[in-house]
């Protein structure tokens, strides 16, 4: 059945395109000073080539790991009384809102070699992340995994736990269910979960700068190779910057459907 | 917590009395929402008991007692003489562990496996057994068939299937023939009136299904039993 047209009245749609206007007005500014006749040249320099090949590994290494431990946590949330839940909720969430330097920060208190776990690494096991391209995916899960969490837990919550009563009332014991039913059902969610936390894992700036530092090959992802061609080269920021806009918009466009309501 | 003042039920047969335990035998107590369940209510192995009653008078909270998907405030639940809830955690059997099955009103079939998958989802399910449930409720032609593309009769005919073959000690149908047509209607009480079936609860609003199908009658008013005959 298809829902008759809804006329939105003058006021609030002249709103709505100021909003609008907010948003794309930069992106447009981005486009249209975008060096489009030397944009091959500039995407192929060495530099350029070496920052993607470090996001790329950095930000798909993340999203794995966001993947291994997001998965069991967003399900411990959905369907299990932990003791604080709201407390655990929120401190899954933080990253989503903390400055990302803070959590950067936080990251080099708590990992890095003098840090409240980081000295253990170092003594017991010669292990320093600080710096480090493992320092920048540990930076990247910091900051991706939240968004991962939300929409998986999301999801769950929303399929409700009857089905997976009923598969038990069949005799299908709690790791069946979960491999059966639970994830089955579950695999759009978590697509849509992944692609919007290895996005912002290829995106992070802030807690990378911070903790992994702006390391040439091992640490200066594209986000930092921008920052960097700011000042010394612009047209290389703008080329790098629309390689960015172009995948995080490849991403954005068809997961919508999966985290946000749409007619 | 056990409340004294219920006594356990006895699901050991009297001295000189034969024949095996109760398939179900509840005395107990539990508060879901709004509604304060406490109930005691035995069933024989093979019989098949309606249960009928008004909106909210807890017949699906009763199924969903029995089923494992609700706990016991007070009292003791057995199936087949063995506790499965004594309102200890401990002496609380998961539903995996109960070998019943169970149809709820809104059927919950798996949507992404296809009906054959979803008969024969339980590891107790048998192909033989599948094969043949497909066959009696007129379904073999949907096997490779997903639910979202069966009709509303034909998913019930699917949920009354899946439950059957994981070859339970209960069988609980909640409503199980609302919105089928005349022959699924006769299909699954042919499968329902066999010799051969567990101990069934039957809720219905339908008083000829009640009438035609069940060796007993129990009505349920506010969480009680008001009514108990043949």
């Amino acid at each position: 059945m298809s829902q008759p047209p809804v006329r939105a009245p003058r006021p609030v749609l002249a709103v709505a395109v100021i909003g609008i206007a907010v948003l794309a007005l930069p992106l447009a500014g981005l486009v249209q000073r975008a060096p489009w006749t030397s944009l091959g040249d500039l995407l192929g320099r060495r530099s350029v080539l070496e920052s993607l090949r470090v996001s790329l590994t950095v930000s798909l290494i993340a999203a794995g790991v966001v993947l291994v431990l997001g998965t069991p946590l967003a399900w411990v949330l959905a369907r299990v009384e932990v003791p604080f839940r709201r407390l655990v909720r929120a401190l899954v969430v933080l990253p989503m809102v903390l400055p990302p330097v803070v959590g950067g920060t936080a990251l080099l208190f708590a990992l890095g070699r003098r840090g409240l776990v980081g000295q253990w690494l170092d003594r017991w096991f010669d292990v320093a992340l600080p710096f480090t391209m493992a320092g920048a995916v540990v930076a990247a899960v910091f900051v991706a995994l939240p968004f991962y969490v939300v929409t998986v837990e999301g999801a769950l919550r929303t399929t409700g736990d009857e089905m997976e009563g009923l598969a038990a009332t069949l005799g299908a014991p709690p790791l069946t269910v979960l491999r059966r039913i639970t994830l089955p059902r579950l695999v759009p969610a978590m697509g849509a979960g992944l692609a919007l936390a290895w996005a912002r894992a290829l995106g992070e700036f802030g807690a990378t700068i911070t903790f992994a530092g702006n390391l040439p090959g091992r640490t200066r992802t594209l986000p930092l190779a921008t920052f960097q061609a700011l000042e010394s080269d612009p047209e290389a920021a703008l080329a790098l910057s629309l390689v960015l806009l172009a995948v995080s918009l490849a991403v954005l466009v068809p997961t919508r459907n999966r985290w946000l309501p749409t007619r | 917590m056990n409340d004294p003042s219920v006594d356990p039920p006895t699901s050991v047969p009297a001295p000189g009395t034969a024949g095996p335990p109760p398939a179900i035998d509840l005395a107990g107590h539990t508060t879901v929402g709004d509604l304060t369940l406490d109930v005691r209510l035995k069933v024989q192995p093979g019989e098949l008991v309606a249960v009928v009653g008004p909106n909210g008078a807890g017949k699906t909270t009763l199924l969903r007692l029995i089923a494992g998907l609700v706990a016991l405030d007070t009292g003791s639940l057995f199936i087949g003489g063995r506790v499965v809830d004594d309102a200890t955690p401990p002496g609380f059997v998961a539903s995996h562990r109960r070998h019943v099955g169970w149809v709820p009103q809104d059927r919950l079939l798996f949507d992404h496996l296809p009906v054959a998958a979803n008969v024969g989802f339980s590891p107790r399910a048998t192909p033989e057994r599948v094969t043949h449930l497909l066959a009696e409720l007129d379904l073999a032609g949907l096997a490779d068939r997903r639910p979202a593309d069966c009709s509303g009769g034909q998913a019930q005919r699917v949920a009354v299937a899946r439950a059957m073959a994981s070859a339970p000690d209960v069988l609980l149908l909640d409503e199980p023939s609302t919105a089928l047509d005349a022959e699924s209607r006769r299909r699954i009480h042919y499968l329902l009136d066999d010799r051969e079936r567990p101990a069934t609860l039957l809720v219905t609003h339908d008083p000829g299904e009640a009438a035609g199908l069940a060796d007993r009658v129990v009505e349920l008013a506010t969480g009680q039993v008001v009514g108990d005959a043949p």
